[in-house]
């Protein structure tokens, strides 16, 4: 760091070769929109597939290993390192650290996924074709009965697992000690907040995963018997070990939404944040509780009784800090000066849909009603909710909101409002009748479905459509803006947003806050 | 102001509505089960407790959204910067921060005492009249009588739907992908336990209207059971991802009188002790020809034509398979074909009907091999 | 708080990489054997002692009688013919009883059979005592032979009252292969 005014190296190794926050921040988001994409295409097949009745596109054993790749291109590959790339640009410029605290890690965090995917992606043109047990991957299925691809597979999760672990370690050490003076943990804005917390449960649980597939790999080539009950293992372990790690995750995946939304909707409301402690304590109490609910994924393995209530308190217990959270995003709306730009636009779609995919959740949590809506459809319909209403929503909600930032250009208002709605509608019709097949009967993951199920399905194919092609007016919008936007200069480029990142010029410069911020002690987080 | 507050509420309600006048349209429409949207109560006290649980939560969630997007929907409407309005600077308030953490908590422990009480009842496994072995096999289900005497009834159920239907090449019937060549049989009014296991990976054995949902776990078995109070026919699914064909697997639950119920348990009794004689006996060629043709024109002529000219499947007259070596022949049959629609029937035909329809397809069609298939044969096959 | 690096960024890197190697050994140390310890404690999938039953019961129940029902299920590429001797008994808690299983190995070629047991209901499980098994062993057979595979277990007195069958069902797995090349690593 001996030259603190050099610019960006020329051509590719500035990419290469970069330590920079913010162009790696850039590298994760084109990363994660390439793997959105990729499993997006993923889906389209799917509903393309169920469209109709009967075989149409794809034989069974190829649709299985879309589902299986569509959930985890999507949950690896686009919603974490979203994130982390939001991360990279946002933390630093946020707490007044030039930096992340150990940007060589922070490379290498990010130079091993391009590699892992590509390889995990190769599968489908291996013998056997891509790993076909789904996303949560079940022994025996994916052990015993597994393609020989499946060797492959394990070596990916450890290889995204360890790029996690290495990006968790990064925000954690860069917001423990990197922080500008007099910023206090308390005056730290949410979404800093809430992915120091993520960054915790993602230490705390990617090497269980790492387990889970390492066992699968002994269990594979080495003769151990981790969960095969010939040898004294069992396959409800692999299960426990996964949701472990698997419920957690979910978790990993919605704070930093949640962070996003709390800085989005009170620039829009031009109103502080309503209950910033509780907001703390209630993201805290999500994590806490995050461990010790995961057995509510297995309510049908057989499970003693005392299980089955100890997992269905503890997982209805996740709704009070939840309801928390939604409580304040709508008081700070709340007598506020609102205005509706498509960063509001999205934070509003993520607060009504994410709280209906909160309510299904908590239908889900009732053991005895969960016997009739487990592994159908309506659980499909649930977790898009939170998972694409909830954390992808909030992460366009983040682009269109700090993209203007970024490059100093303003993105179209009226083209980013149109991909809301379309967005939204499209969604709607996908998800929303999911809700009614997954009820009248439908299990999920199945190719080919029984009749009376053909409306519904041929409403949520088309809502896909819709809601897919929607993606390409977003993937041009933020080109455009790029190339051709209408250049803007103002250092707060919204006039309610609060925060240090509103302090650096737009565009940001390739350095900022080499020297430290003065923050004023007065004025609390933003 | 007071109209238009009601306004916005109505557009609050607008998808909650929405919601709700498709539940009712789903209730009028339940008779012909064409895009239900709701799950069922079905046949048993258990499904009924469920299905009340289950509307009870769903309306206290309606309810809270009504309120928390009705406030959300004012704010936005009234709160608008284009109003004029100036923004307050509240960000706290000790007191309505507390009451909306513990009042949630109440409803919940309200919701946990319902949940409670039919997870109780669901757990009372004890006092069963009969009970059944499930297993679930990569792709079909074994259904086993357990008796006292130990000649238990057993049989495996397969899907039932052609071929021809799945791949588009037929007209698909009324209970496509949802019927089986032989459903289970339990009486109505009667504690039917299950016992469910599996032979290679995770199934799950799921009766909607039986409101039993149970993972199948290779090694280990679990336990559940129904109480049906009506008669009729119930279809389910397999609800664990289990290979390539976990969406061909559907589960028939024929529920019956007591009277038929035992009428037919009799009869599969003595079906199998005939076939248990059968096995050990030896057939002439007539014998099995003419059993045979009866077993072709039931599980191949769908496929491979009554004259064995062939259609979905290959020609059988003339085939190579069916006038070259006996055991390749023994071998598709038994095992199928992989990554073909020819399935394998070992496990869907009983060694004399698979002796017979074997020896029928060599010396039928103009295939005069004039050889033949004895049950021994097939069981030796099939035992490697 | 120790400080491992004078770096303060590279110190709390330092530790969670450490708190990151822990819980993957947590998964293997704790994880698997507590797994394991509950699954004998609250009878999860109906597991039974893997090891023989050796305390005395105090008596023999004469009042009740449990009704013990037998399943045999074969795993997947298993070709032995595998059943009970009796599917049902009527037994009298804290008294002990024998029966067998019988196995035949069809083909020809010496094999090794595992049996894993299971209970039903699973919190019969623990109240379920085997003092002999034939599930305690790998069982070897010689091609085309048979054998009778013993069992000789005791329901506990203190099995809850409400309890009045138990369902003990054993999948017999093929570990000719696990067992060849446990000989062959030793």
């Amino acid at each position: 760091m001996g030259d603190h005014h050099h610019g960006p190296a020329k051509g590719l190794s500035r990419w290469l070769f970069t330590t920079n926050h913010k162009d790696i921040g850039t590298m994760y988001l084109w990363f994660s929109f390439a793997m959105f994409i990729l499993g997006g295409s993923f889906a389209m097949i799917i509903r393309a597939e169920l469209f109709q009745p009967g075989m149409q596109l794809v034989d069974p054993l190829f649709f299985n290993q879309m589902t299986t790749l569509h959930g985890l291109v999507m949950v690896f590959g686009a919603i974490m390192p979203s994130f982390v790339g939001l991360a990279n640009w946002m933390i630093p410029m946020m707490i007044g650290a030039p930096d992340m605290a150990l940007p060589r890690m922070n490379n290498w965090s990010f130079w091993i996924l391009p590699p892992a995917f590509l390889l995990l992606a190769s599968t489908l043109f291996m013998e056997g074709g891509a790993p076909q047990a789904g996303w949560t991957f079940y022994a025996p299925l994916s052990t015993t009965y597994a393609p020989p691809s499946v060797t492959i597979f394990i070596f990916c999760i450890h290889v995204l697992g360890i790029s996690s672990i290495m990006g968790s370690i990064n925000i954690i050490a860069t917001v423990m000690n990197l922080r500008a003076p007099g910023m206090t943990y308390m005056k730290m804005p949410l979404f800093v907040w809430t992915w120091l917390i993520t960054a915790f449960l993602l230490v705390a649980v990617m090497p269980v995963l790492a387990g889970a597939v390492t066992m699968m790999l002994m269990d594979v080539h080495f003769g151990t018997s981790f969960f095969s009950a010939a040898g004294g293992g069992d396959p409800v372990l692999f299960q426990h070990v996964f949701w472990f790690f698997g419920h957690p995750e979910v978790y990993i995946i919605i704070l930093p939404a949640f962070g996003v939304v709390s800085q989005i909707i009170p620039a829009f409301s031009r109103k502080p944040l309503f209950g910033y402690d509780s907001m703390v304590y209630a993201t805290a109490s999500i994590a806490f509780l995050s461990f010790i609910v995961w057995a509510h994924h297995m309510y049908t393995v057989g499970m003693p009784i005392a299980g089955e209530l100890f997992f269905m308190y503890a997982t209805m217990l996740i709704a009070v800090p939840t309801g928390v959270k939604v409580f304040n995003w709508i008081s700070t709306m709340w007598r506020g000066a609102l205005t509706f730009e498509t960063p509001m636009l999205f934070s509003l779609g993520f607060l009504v849909l994410f709280t209906i995919g909160g309510f299904t959740g908590l239908m889900l949590s009732i053991a005895p009603a969960d016997f009739q809506y487990h592994d159908s459809y309506f659980v499909v319909a649930h977790f898009h909710y939170v998972m694409v209403a909830g954390a992808v929503f909030s992460m366009t909600a983040a682009v269109y909101y700090w993209l203007p930032k970024w490059c100093g250009r303003m993105y179209n208002e009226t083209m980013g409002k149109t991909h809301f709605w379309i967005s939204f509608i499209g969604f709607n019709l996908t998800f929303f009748p999911q809700h009614f097949v997954g009820l009248a009967g439908m299990p999920r993951r199945i190719p080919d479905y029984a009749l009376q199920f053909t409306d519904f399905n041929m409403m949520s194919s088309i809502g896909a459509f819709i809601y897919g092609s929607s993606q390409i007016l977003f993937l041009y919008n933020v080109i455009a803006t790029i190339v051709a936007g209408k250049p803007t200069s103002d250092e707060k480029v919204w006039d309610g947003a609060e925060g240090l990142e509103w302090t650096v010029p737009t565009p940001a410069p390739y350095h900022t806050f080499e020297t430290p911020p003065k923050i004023d002690p007065v004025h609390a987080h933003s | 102001m007071f109209l238009r507050a009601k306004r916005l509420g109505a557009l609050a309600l607008g998808p909650v509505l929405m919601l709700v006048g498709l539940l009712c349209a789903g209730t009028a429409a339940a008779a012909s089960k064409v895009n239900e949207v709701n799950m069922s109560p079905g046949a048993t006290s258990v499904g009924q407790s469920i299905f009340d649980l289950h509307m009870t939560i769903f309306w206290i969630c309606v309810i809270i959204g009504v309120l928390v997007f009705g406030v959300m929907f004012y704010s936005i409407y009234y709160h608008r910067k284009s109003r004029g309005v100036t923004p307050a600077t509240f960000h706290e308030s000790t007191k309505v921060e507390i009451a909306w953490t513990v009042v949630p908590f109440f409803i919940l422990v309200a919701m946990a005492v319902p949940a409670t009480s039919t997870l109780l009842e669901i757990y009372d496994f004890e006092d069963a009249e009969m009970d059944v072995l499930i297993t679930g096999y990569q792709w079909k289900w074994k259904y086993e009588y357990l008796n006292e005497t130990g000649d238990n009834v057993q049989f495996f159920s397969n899907l039932r739907t052609p071929q021809g239907e799945i791949y588009n090449t037929e007209e698909k019937g009324e209970h496509y992908l949802l019927e089986v060549d032989e459903p289970l049989v339990i009486p109505v009014d009667t504690k039917v336990r299950f016992l469910v296991t599996a032979n290679d990976v995770i199934h799950a054995w799921w009766v909607p209207e039986l409101a039993v949902k149970k993972d199948a776990i290779p090694g280990f078995i679990n336990e559940t059971w129904t109480h049906a109070t009506e008669e009729g026919v119930y279809r389910g699914q397999c609800a664990e991802l289990c290979g390539k064909d976990h969406g061909f697997m559907p589960i028939v639950v024929n529920v019956v009188s007591k009277e038929e119920y035992a009428t037919w348990i009799g009869e599969k009794q003595a079906e199998a002790a005939e076939i248990k004689k059968l096995m050990a006996q030896s057939f002439t060629l007539d014998e099995l020809m003419e059993r045979g043709k009866g077993v072709y024109d039931r599980s191949c002529a769908a496929c491979h034509g009554a004259g064995g000219e062939g259609g979905l499947g290959k020609p059988i007259a003339g085939s190579p398979i069916a006038t070259g070596d006996l055991s390749g022949h023994l071998e598709v049959g038994i095992n199928g074909v992989p990554g073909t629609a020819m399935q394998a029937f070992g496990g869907q035909l009983n060694d004399v009907d698979m002796a017979a329809v074997i020896t029928y397809q060599r010396n039928a069609f103009g295939n005069n091999m004039g050889d033949m298939v004895q049950p021994i044969d097939v069981f030796n096959h099939k035992k490697g | 708080m120790i400080r491992i690096s004078a770096n303060p960024a590279i110190d709390t890197a330092i530790k969670l990489v450490a708190v990151a190697a822990c819980m993957f050994a947590f998964v293997f140390v704790v994880m698997v054997p507590l797994y394991n310890v509950l699954c004998d404690a609250l009878g999860i999938n109906g597991k039974t002692s893997g090891q023989a039953y050796t305390a005395v019961q105090s008596g023999v129940d004469e009042e009740r009688t449990v009704t013990i029902q037998f399943v045999a299920t074969n795993n997947e590429g298993m070709p032995w013919e595998f059943s009970p001797g009796k599917t049902v008994m009527k037994v009298h808690p804290g008294a002990s009883n024998d029966t067998v299983f019988y196995a035949f190995n069809p083909l020809p070629k010496d094999m090794v059979a595992q049996a894993i047991p299971s209970v039903s209901p699973s919190r019969a499980a623990g109240y379920f005592h085997k003092t002999e098994c034939f599930c305690f062993n790998q069982q070897p057979l010689a091609g085309e032979s048979s054998a009778e595979m013993p069992l000789v277990f005791i329901v506990d007195r203190d099995l809850p009252r409400d309890i009045h069958t138990i369902t003990l069902s054993y999948t017999i797995f093929d570990v000719t292969d696990m067992a060849g090349a446990a000989v062959a690593t030793r």
